[in-house]
């Protein structure tokens, strides 16, 4: 059994991962679903048990119906561990990563203003990357959004 | 004592790019910096999605002037890994020239800017002046100075012949003349040394908690690249040192990236000397089957990683990158804390940011008419002549 797959059995021992919700695509890269009930404690088991302790960034989707939210993480053996989870676009709440991971402010400032995510505990700051002129409920990266949707707004 | 605040930007004569610092003063004593991104955000993100994969990767090499390679081939790695195309060696070894070619190029870059930004512009002009020797082969390679557009999906478009390859191993013994007076400037020249020892300092611990990347993290004795640790293109099959040094501040930062030109000569060497044989492309089918993949690539200010994702359509549902900078941006700020205000230049500069790179992603024009259009460069100054005359500044 190789590295990736050590921590593949790990989390299903750990965290009763249905089948094929952990993919090991190549040498040094696992995607893994998550359920939102369940992401703190699977982040807090791959820090504490498996060393992931470097956060590359966070991506954010638009799923359809849903958002999806994507913590790559990484470690020294060069193993890039990609943690999605999802939450419903009509309340798209989730919580911020920053107790674990300080440099993660940037990445969910990101996930507000482009995604219209709500990162709950982020603290107050200064918008990233939007200009602070720009009009609510906005969010650029969400599917339904074209570059012509100002327009209409007859900003 | 009072607190002052300053705002620094986002337009400075001090600063080369925009961004907007608040720099809270206890005398000259720097006690807080809160920092506004995005001011070069175009919404470069959004656009891929707009466009096709063979668009994008023009798109995405202009993310940066100065490290374009290192956001093209990050990407197209992703994409390649999605569609399951194996790249010829020829072209991972071609892409690995370029790439270090790109790094000595951006260091050298550095060393000039940091030698400027603490009053030795004789530095400056050296480095600059040698530098000019790889934006020349860079030129005679791909045809360009900057945005050498020389990855295809499936490989590279240009092959290189053997009279480049002699040009370029003559150009390395030149500069690794050239940087051995350099690594003697670093390691002698005594003002240079005071100058930046113990200024900008972030210790091992902070790295670890900030998650610095590059050779920020590697000054602060952190043993991280990826092209070490999560090999790609031909970084496998050559030797090279990671530079680590433990002196976690701006003169640490300076013998990281003097070093890591020494580095790369040899890497240059091994690659033109066991270049491989063969095709330098294969084809590519324009439409990408649905699949996801997370690259890496250690550009010189860091770990770049672009994260791409695809729905079996000809242009990408997803495209999301990170660039160094915006992961140095809080161990930036941790480094100013306690230093006096004439420190902030140098220690900005020491992180080697790229703005550019990180406010990567929307602008959109605003419209009068209702419909779109494309603002050629006429209009566009009318329109900045308009907005300017109406705040009442005439000129």
């Amino acid at each position: 059994m190789n590295k990736e797959e050590e921590i593949q059995q790990e989390l299903i021992n750990n965290f009763n991962f249905p089948e094929g919700s952990i993919r090991i695509p190549k040498e040094r890269r696992i995607f893994v679903d998550v359920s939102m009930d369940k992401f703190e404690d699977v982040l807090k088991f791959l820090m504490d048990k498996t060393h992931f302790d470097t956060l590359c960034t966070i991506t954010g989707l638009d799923d359809g119906t849903e958002l999806g939210v994507i913590y790559h993480l990484t470690r020294q053996d060069g193993i890039v561990i990609n943690v999605k989870t999802s939450v419903s676009k009509d309340n798209p709440v989730i919580k911020t990563i920053m107790g674990y991971f300080p440099s993660a402010e940037f990445y969910e400032r990101e996930l507000v203003d482009l995604l219209g995510a709500k990162v709950e505990g982020l603290p107050e700051g200064s918008r990233y990357p939007l200009p602070d002129g720009w009009p609510d409920g906005q969010y650029p990266l969400r599917k339904d959004w074209m570059s012509s949707s100002l327009v209409k707004e007859g900003q | 004592m009072e607190k002052i605040v300053i705002p620094i930007g986002p337009q400075h004569p001090a600063l080369k790019e925009p961004e907007s610092f608040r720099v809270i003063l206890e005398g000259e004593k720097i006690v807080g910096v809160s920092l506004r991104l995005g001011y070069n955000h175009r919404g470069i993100e959004k656009a891929c999605e707009e466009r096709t994969y063979v668009q994008d990767l023009y798109l995405i090499e202009r993310v940066c002037g100065i490290c374009s390679h290192s956001h093209s081939t990050c990407f197209i790695q992703a994409v390649e890994e999605i569609a399951g195309i194996e790249v010829p060696k020829r072209a991972l070894y071609l892409r690995t020239l370029v790439g270090e070619l790109e790094r000595i190029h951006s260091h050298l870059l550095w060393l000039g800017v940091a030698g400027h930004e603490i009053g030795f512009d004789t530095l400056f002009m050296y480095s600059w002046r040698d530098r000019e020797i790889i934006m020349d082969i860079l030129a005679d390679l791909t045809g360009n100075r900057v945005n050498y557009g020389i990855n295809a999906y499936g490989g590279v478009k240009r092959d290189v012949s053997k009279e480049h390859l002699q040009k370029i191993l003559k150009a390395m013994d030149t500069l690794e003349e050239r940087t051995k007076y350099y690594v003697k400037v670093a390691t002698e020249e005594i003002t240079l040394i005071k100058r930046l020892s113990g200024v900008g300092r972030l210790t091992k611990a902070d790295v670890e908690a900030l998650d610095a990347v590059g050779p920020v993290a590697r000054a602060s004795g952190v043993d991280r690249d990826v092209r070490r640790d999560d090999p790609y293109a031909a970084y496998g099959e050559v030797e090279f040192k990671v530079i680590t040094v433990d002196n976690e501040d701006v003169y640490g930062r300076t013998l990281v990236r003097v070093g890591e030109l020494m580095e790369s000569y040899s890497i240059i060497r091994q690659v033109i000397n066991n270049l491989p044989d063969g095709p330098i492309n294969v084809r590519v089918p324009r439409k990408i089957p649905a699949g996801e993949a997370f690259s890496r690539y250690e550009a010189p200010r860091g770990e770049d990683v672009h994260y791409v994702k695809a729905n079996g359509s000809d242009k990408p549902e997803r495209v999301k990158l990170r660039a160094p900078t915006l992961a140095n941006i809080k161990p930036m700020l941790k480094m100013l804390e306690n230093y006096n205000l004439a420190d902030l230049p140098i220690i900005i500069a020491a992180i080697d940011p790229c703005f550019s790179c990180t406010d990567r992603t929307i602008s959109i024009k605003k419209l009068d008419t209702g419909s779109s259009e494309i603002m050629d460069w006429k209009s566009l100054r009318q329109y900045s002549i308009d907005w300017y005359r109406r705040k009442g500044i005439k000129f």
